[in-house]
């Protein structure tokens, strides 16, 4: 294109011991990762885990207490933000409103001195297809389009790393679907490493190739989408993506392949690759859809694991129905059985055997006084921003 | 989670980190920023004040072409509220009357606008704000000829024997809290406007819903919710009127002046400088001391 | 119920124009004035009609030159009380630094104190000093007195101003200088042309302040504080009405900005929050 010199690639990007601290409040606690180039690369989190601190950072609008931001071998940390090869799409897209829909995609151009910009911008806005809106105004615009051209304002300048910072947060629902769609098309056209900020576990999986779970300024888990769901590695990423029911358990140790395990007074066992540790206190976790409802403890297939309990609630959801089957210790577990027209309703009051296959299971380490945990973490935003 | 959700939100700050901190250089730059507008106000609002106290304590035997020596005659206070307690009553009296009529013309007039007026309401307000756009002075001398002896308006009133065959209205006390009411009306309605534009309708149905008569969802209610601008407006009002004296000079006479007007004279026709910044101190004083008194009462306890 | 309500809404509007009818009355007369050939010097009442007030407004030589001193005191008080006060908003929303509440009274002080005593006690310092009263202790006077109103104007254009355009901007390349430039400066203006409005407004109608330190100076409204004893002539309210009307075709043509500027969602001036206060 525009012969810019930063068009040579410049390699991964590297967080190393990233740390940043507001007074005595560490936002983001000695954060290392790295992040291939090209790749989609999603942080998830709920709202103060310090995943849009550390996006700060790498734009350049929030200094690092200490910890270094490579750019290939570049450290890019102490750089001003105008410094960078590397463009933000903001959360609510501050699009500059005095300045016309052309004038804001041309902006960074201009300002790195480029005269003839006319071509560029002119491609750039028919790739987020909005040929014919140079002349509008940002408020002009619906939200949809208002997103679209922040994406195109960032773009253009071909940066190495492109930050998105909840970028369809505004959006409805509908809309975000279709605009998850069009930003993976647009990042496999362009190729450029995208790094995307979100609370929406759903946005994260759909989007990225990569997913880094968030909590309290550190990454709890980090691997591809499926990976991580379907083999947490901590009870706030099995409660965190999705919804996992986790009982107290204690732990005996592997034989033949299995890990033993009693949680209240009944015996389990899980396949030893499935489980992150094999001996003392253990959460025992199987996923709701993973757990499926009969009446009674004859009719559970061999080889499968089973609680008795008592359904005390139904919620018909229209792909599935999802249970509560209260436990003889008083836990209640959810159940969701898919509405395949196999099995029938299970009415509320009865009595219910719920079974897994083990294999399906998994083992997460436990504080010895946690209990059994099996809501999901709430992630809506705390305050005005995530 | 609630833990983290105790936890202030490190992610999305940028409003508690100002790029401030980068270097030497930007912190300074505040103080740069600040200290022409800073010494201005200092050297001709904070000294000319410390004069003026100074000045109160001159002592009194001096003139302007003798020169005055600082005595600390804290004798003059004393001395002119003895001398001028009338009109200090009367500024405050006029005042405190001219504030009640504002706030039974103006209450009404910023809640239509507020909440009654539509698409109206930006007009309504350039209307409000209007007579300010020519001159104040011209403005009172207008009043001089609404209320003039010939005028239309006492014809009307004699007529109708609200006044006496040889009533005036011009150069009486009516005229003066008239006047007053007139002129600083504006800085009432426009803070209790803000207030009562914020103010949801959905709480008056809330409020009827669970209830309320109208006359109780405005006393617990709009009322309450439009305490700061109530607080802001009245302060706004009384300071000026209460230390006005052009209201009472062309719409009154002697028998109405006000301590502005005697401050305005001891300055500039006797010459008596401490005395004019006796009674200077002591409006302010008196002033500071109504409006303290007035927000303990409104401001701390329905305000917050 | 119903009927009882009803009347009370259309209660509430009907008090509100009478109000507004208040308001305006005087204006009214103002402009009735212009066009009147008083009887003699010192009346007040409307006696005939007439042209000749509009066609020679400058017949009173004294008035237009007052009027011209006004508008002079006017312009130089206003480019220095909005530069000193954007200057100092500016401090006090972008920058942390010690001191800030002491420098709010400061700016909060001016405006709370009775014009009276302002003007007294800097008449007790120009006099003290030895500084001659006139022309500059006046434009002195004036800027002391604007400097809060500016600061508090463009302090809440700022404040509301989003910061993640100019972090935006950054990142796209803008230099701290580029995005003041490009973006802070073209979205704060609006803010500051209305603070130097009001400015110029203060200034050229103030009277009290500016009657303790003029010495032998003469503004407009001192003119006609002086006419009043002596007869006015009617020349002066066609001076109020053409402000009046001058003022308005300014707030006419504002809004009319606004609108388009509300239609591309610019934040509109802060015409109606402008802080406003007694004066005269």
């Amino acid at each position: 294109m525009t012969g810019m010199a930063r068009e040579t690639p410049a390699g991964d990007l590297r967080l190393a011991n990233l740390t940043k601290r507001f007074g005595v409040f560490t936002a983001v606690d000695d954060l290392s990762l790295t992040i291939g180039q090209g790749s989609f690369f999603a942080l998830l989190g709920a709202s103060g885990c310090g995943k849009t601190t550390t996006l700060r950072m790498i734009a350049g609008l929030e200094e690092p207490t200490s910890g270094q931001v490579l750019l290939g071998d570049r450290d890019i940390a102490r750089l001003r933000p105008y410094k960078r090869p590397v463009n933000t799409v903001f959360q609510s897209y501050a699009l500059f409103p005095h300045l016309n829909i052309f004038e804001n995609v041309a902006f960074g151009l201009r300002r790195r001195g480029i005269r003839s910009v006319d071509d560029e911008v002119l491609r750039m806005l028919s790739l987020v297809q909005l040929d014919d809106y140079g002349n509008r105004r940002p408020a002009q615009l619906s939200g949809g389009q208002q997103q679209r051209v922040a994406l195109a304002r960032a773009l253009i300048n071909r940066p190495q790393v492109l930050l998105l910072d909840e970028p369809l947060g505004a959006l409805d629902l509908k809309l975000r679907r279709q605009m998850q769609i069009e930003l993976k098309r647009i990042q496999t056209e362009v190729g450029i490493t995208f790094v995307h900020v979100t609370h929406d576990q759903e946005e994260a999986m759909t989007m990225a190739d990569t997913v880094a779970v968030m909590n309290a300024g550190r990454i709890e888990q980090l691997g591809a989408p499926a990976d991580i769901y379907e083999f947490p590695a901590a009870a706030f990423v099995a409660n965190f993506l999705g919804q996992s029911n986790l009982l107290a358990a204690e732990a005996a140790g592997t034989g033949g392949g299995e890990v033993a395990v009693t949680a209240h007074g009944a015996r389990f066992s899980v396949p030893a690759g499935r489980s992150r540790v094999d001996r003392g206190p253990v959460h025992l976790g199987v996923r709701p859809e993973k757990l499926n409802l009969v009446g009674s403890a004859d009719q559970v297939p061999a080889g499968h694991q089973h609680v008795t309990g008592v359904v005390t609630d139904a919620s018909y959801v229209g792909v599935s129905t999802q249970y509560l089957l209260r436990t003889g210790w008083g836990t209640e577990l959810s159940v969701f059985t898919a509405n395949s027209g196999a099995a029938a309703q299970v009415p509320v009051g009865s009595e219910a055997v719920a079974y897994w296959d083990p294999r399906h299971a998994f083992l997460l380490p436990r504080d010895v006084d946690d209990a059994d945990r099996t809501s999901p973490v709430l992630d809506e935003p705390v305050g005005a921003s995530s | 989670m609630t833990l983290l959700a105790q936890v202030p939100t490190g992610s999305g700050q940028p409003a508690a980190t100002p790029p401030a901190a980068r270097s030497g250089r930007h912190r300074l730059l505040p103080y740069l920023l600040l200290l022409p507008g800073a010494a201005w106000l200092l050297v001709f609002f904070g000294v000319p004040l410390v004069q003026l106290a100074s000045a109160s304590l001159y002592d009194p035997s001096g003139s302007l072409s003798t020169g005055y020596a600082l005595t600390w005659a804290f004798g003059n206070y004393p001395d002119v509220l003895q001398a001028y307690w009338p009109q200090f009553l009367r500024s405050f009296g006029y005042a405190g009357v001219a504030l009640v009529l504002a706030l039974l013309l103006g209450y009404p007039l910023a809640y239509a606008i507020a909440q009654k007026a539509g698409r109206w309401k930006n007009l309504l307000l350039v209307c409000v704000v209007a007579p300010m756009f020519t001159s104040f002075l011209v403005r009172t001398l207008a009043w001089k000829t609404i209320l003039s002896d010939n005028g239309a308006l006492v014809g009307l009133l004699r007529d109708v024997h609200l006044l006496a065959p040889d009533g005036r209205l011009l150069a009486t006390p009516f005229a003066v809290v008239l006047g007053l009411t007139y002129n600083f009306l504006p800085f009432l309605v426009l803070p209790l406007y803000a207030s009562l534009e914020r103010l949801d309708y959905r709480l008056l149905e809330a409020a009827s819903d669970l209830y309320a008569s109208p006359v109780q969802a405005f006393r617990r209610v709009t009322l309450p919710l439009s305490m700061p601008g109530l607080v802001a407006g009245t302060l706004l009002f009384f300071i000026p009127a209460s230390g006005d004296y052009i209201n009472a000079e062309l719409l009154g006479t002697p028998n109405e002046y006000m301590i502005g007007n005697v401050i305005d004279s001891a300055f500039l026709v006797r010459l008596d400088y401490p005395q004019g910044a006796a009674l200077s101190f002591l409006l302010m004083a008196a002033i500071l001391a109504v409006v303290f008194g007035y927000l303990r009462r409104a401001g701390t306890e329905e305000v917050l | 119920m119903r009927l009882s309500r009803w009347l009370a809404d259309r209660c509430v509007m009907i008090v509100a124009l009478l109000v507004l009818g208040y308001l305006a009355l005087p204006i009214l007369v103002v402009a009735g004035l212009s066009f009147n050939r008083p009887s003699s010097r010192l009346s007040y009442d409307f006696n005939e009609f007439t042209l000749d007030n509009w066609r020679q407004p400058c017949a009173t030589s004294d008035m237009c030159d007052a009027v011209v001193r006004s508008v002079q005191i006017g312009f130089i008080a206003t480019v220095v009380a909005t530069v000193l006060g954007t200057l100092m908003a500016f401090a006090l929303v972008r920058h942390r630094f010690r001191g800030r509440s002491g420098i709010n009274v400061l700016i909060f002080l001016p405006m709370a104190t009775p014009e009276l005593v302002m003007g007294t006690s800097l008449l007790a310092l120009f006099v003290s000093a030895g500084v001659p009263q006139g022309f500059w202790t006046i434009v002195i006077a004036h800027v002391m007195f604007c400097v809060s109103f500016v600061v508090v104007t463009v302090k809440a254009r700022l404040a509301g101003m989003d910061r993640r355009l100019e972090e935006a901007a950054m990142d796209l390349y803008a230099s701290e200088w580029q995005t003041f430039r490009r973006i802070t400066l073209p979205l704060v203006l609006p803010g500051i042309v209305a603070a130097a409005l009001l400015a110029f407004s203060l200034s050229f109608d103030d009277f009290i302040i500016t009657n303790f330190n003029a010495g032998t100076t003469v503004t407009f409204p001192m003119y006609v504080w002086g006419a009043a004893q002596r007869g006015i002539p009617p020349q002066v309210n066609v001076i109020g009405t053409a402000m009046f009307v001058i003022a308005l075709l300014l707030v006419g043509l504002s809004s009319l900005r606004g609108r388009r500027a509300r239609r591309a969602n610019l934040p509109v001036g802060p015409a109606q929050g402008a802080p406003v206060r007694g004066r005269s």
